[in-house]
């Protein structure tokens, strides 16, 4: 794998509140991505992983320290920056699949590519490849409440990986899938990884899912406790 | 991106149509309150406007009595017969002039009566009203001059005492005297204040003094004041003249009354105008109101779509791009509830007009004016919750249950 860092933190510290109800969600926490990895992070709840995601996503920025993303430090961009910077290098699967009501999969997929400025002919054609990547083809016009858990979460992630972004995250994407639903997932994930070298960061509470990472992290505190290399991704 | 937000706006709409109908609803009012108020209300001017122009141009009315309120029209001497030739030799500016005098009866023909007004005049009447002759013909000078007996009739007693047949060469008895008809008139129909324009029988003067009243009283005169001249000009000429004939100073107190049509008409014109004026402002408060409807909505469907702001904040829509989606959505909300309310507005004062009887005046002005003001309204009241949209958190609102 490429060595080059894709993003860093540097004794990145997140606090939120003030005084005497200060919470550190981060602290002091370094953190080295490099470009194609795969990378499930873990941790118990209220360990600061989904700060950290929000920080990698460049939704939020550090108290203190450094994030770097290919080198620019994200902290010192503006809103509409941060936006650009999401809207042309990230991807994001939510929990919650964060679907579009009364919109079908197709419409739901293109929505990214509106913020591009993707003509609607070219979205149309992207989206339908991107749902059938996902196995979804022939759903195109089905909406969010005719589609299962599994195949809902599949189109968020047609629509997280449909502008070919250089990172996609992922916190829990697989917290309300069972067990079935949630290894046609991380397959999914996997191939993303392999075939398109898109760099993933998922956030899981389940060390099987994590098993499909190259790299686990283990949260506690808002530190790392753990950094370990999987040898053999299932 | 400017086009993609539109569509995405016009979907949006087209997802909730029931609720989008009622969130236009306010405007959709306000904008068919407003056109039809002012539509109707140029209407009502334009009606009245051509009513007193059917009076006659350019035209006079002169009749005794004081324009104090104190003194009774009857007080007042009648005019005379010469005072018609008087003001039209004396006074600059008129072209013609016609003395009538008028009392009502009871006209009888076959078994038919009718209950009508009985005006002696001369031929100048018919020019100065500007009445034509449907059928039949005018009085000759020898029949003016000796008082023969004959009748024009207007249309009304034409219709009551004769029906279908045909009145020419028939006798009509009024009193004792029985008058040959000669002539028909064409019909005016009902004037702005209601009263049946067509509901007379003309007879010559002379033979209304000689066989009707027993005087040589005339009620009032009709002057014709040529294009060219003002008729405030020739009202004062009259007036200046009529009090030298009835041997009233300078300084006295007139007893002749000079009333001016255009006077009348520009009075009521503007009457009607304060009125639209007036009508159409109370309906912008309900266009007021409608903005007031959309923003409240919006200000709903913002905090309904708070995870949709913050999926789109997170995928890269920057605060602008999602101000602008709001905003549009309002502002097309507000111009399509505005295209209806036009056509709601038409529509409705066009059979409304039709109903009150009052011409149909398709005014463009207002509804460009309309259309660019319910746009606007939307705009105005849309950029609130728009605003509100868009400084979300897309961490919050993805969050937001
Ligand atoms: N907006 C916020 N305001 C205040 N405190 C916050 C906020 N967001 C997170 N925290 C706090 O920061 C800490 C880390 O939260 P975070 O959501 O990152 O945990 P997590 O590891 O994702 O937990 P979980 O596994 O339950 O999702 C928690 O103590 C949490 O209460
Ligand atoms: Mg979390």
């Amino acid at each position: 794998m490429s060595s080059a860092p894709l993003i860093e933190l540097i004794n990145v510290t997140k606090i939120y509140g003030k005084g005497d109800a200060e919470v550190r969600a981060l602290d002091g926490l370094h953190l080295t991505i490099p470009e194609g990895q795969f990378l499930a992070v873990m941790g118990a709840s209220g360990s600061g992983k989904s700060t950290c995601m929000n920080m990698l996503g460049c939704l939020d920025v550090p108290t203190s320290g450094d994030h770097l993303f290919r080198g620019v430090e994200v902290g010192r961009l503006s809103m509409e920056q941060r936006a650009l910077l999401r809207r042309n290098y990230l991807g994001f699967v939510f929990q919650g699949f964060n679907l579009l009501a009364r919109t079908n999969a197709r419409e739901n997929v293109e929505l990214p590519l509106i913020y591009r400025g993707v003509r609607a002919k070219d979205r149309r054609a992207r989206a339908i490849e991107a749902l059938g990547m996902v196995g979804l083809a022939g759903r195109e016009t089905h909406a969010p409440n005719e589609l299962s858990g599994g195949q809902q979460q599949r189109v968020a992630i047609a629509r997280a990986m449909v502008t070919n972004p250089a990172v996609l995250l992922a916190d829990e994407p697989t917290g309300n899938l069972d067990s079935q639903r949630s290894d046609e997932i991380m397959r999914l994930l996997v191939r993303l990884n392999a075939e398109r070298g898109i760099t993933i960061i998922m956030v899981t509470h389940d060390a099987h899912m994590a098993s499909f990472a190259q790299r686990i992290v283990q949260f506690k505190d808002g530190r790392l406790l753990s950094d370990e290399m999987n040898a053999r991704p299932a | 991106m400017f086009w993609s937000t539109l569509l995405m706006s016009f979907r949006e709409i087209r997802r909730n149509t029931l609720r989008s109908i009622l969130t236009t609803l306010g405007v959709i009012i306000g904008v068919a309150a407003v056109i039809a108020m002012v539509t109707l209300g140029q209407g009502a001017t334009a009606r009245i406007t051509s009513d007193i122009a059917s009076l006659g141009k350019n035209l006079l009315f002169v009749f005794p009595g004081s324009a104090r309120r104190t003194t009774t029209v009857t007080s007042a001497p009648p005019l005379r017969v010469d005072d018609a030739r008087a003001v039209l030799e004396e006074v600059a500016g008129v072209a013609n002039v016609a003395a009538a005098a008028g009392r009502s009866a009871l006209v009888v023909y076959g078994n038919k009566n009718w209950r009508t007004g009985i005006t002696g005049t001369t031929n100048n009447y018919f020019e100065v009203r500007e009445w034509g002759i449907a059928t039949g013909r005018r009085f000759t000078d020898s029949e003016l001059l000796t008082g023969a007996p004959v009748c024009i009739l207007g249309a009304t007693p034409r219709r009551e005492l004769f029906g279908n047949q045909d009145p020419l060469g028939a006798q009509v008895r009024a009193g004792n005297v029985s008058f040959e008809v000669i002539g028909v008139l064409t019909e005016k129909g009902r004037s702005t204040f209601g009263d049946d324009q067509d509901d007379f029988v003309a007879i010559p003067l002379a033979t209304f003094h000689r066989r009707v009243a027993g005087n040589t009283d005339v009620g009032v005169m009709y002057v014709s004041a040529s294009e060219s001249t003002e008729t405030s000009n020739v009202q004062r000429g009259v007036e200046a003249l009529m009090r030298q004939r009835r041997g009233i100073p300078e300084d006295g107190e007139g007893d002749v009354i000079v009333r001016d049509t255009k006077e009348i008409s520009d009075l009521a014109s503007k009457a009607t105008g304060v009125l639209t004026a007036l009508l159409g402002a109370i309906a912008s408060v309900s266009l007021l109101v409608g903005g007031i409807g959309i923003m409240n909505i919006m200000l709903v469907s913002v905090t309904e779509r708070t995870r949709e702001i913050g999926l789109r904040l997170a995928i890269g829509a920057r605060a602008s791009e999602v101000l602008l989606q709001f905003l549009v959505e309002a502002t097309v909300l507000s111009t399509l509830g505005g295209v209806l309310g036009i056509a709601l507005g038409l529509g409705g004062s066009y059979l409304a007009a039709h109903a009150l009887k009052l011409p149909f005046v398709f005014i463009p002005q207002i509804v460009v004016v309309a259309f660019v003001f319910s746009g606007m309204v939307g705009i105005a009241f849309g950029y609130f919750p728009a605003r509100k949209a868009a400084k979300l958190n897309p961490i919050d609102a993805l969050r937001y249950e």
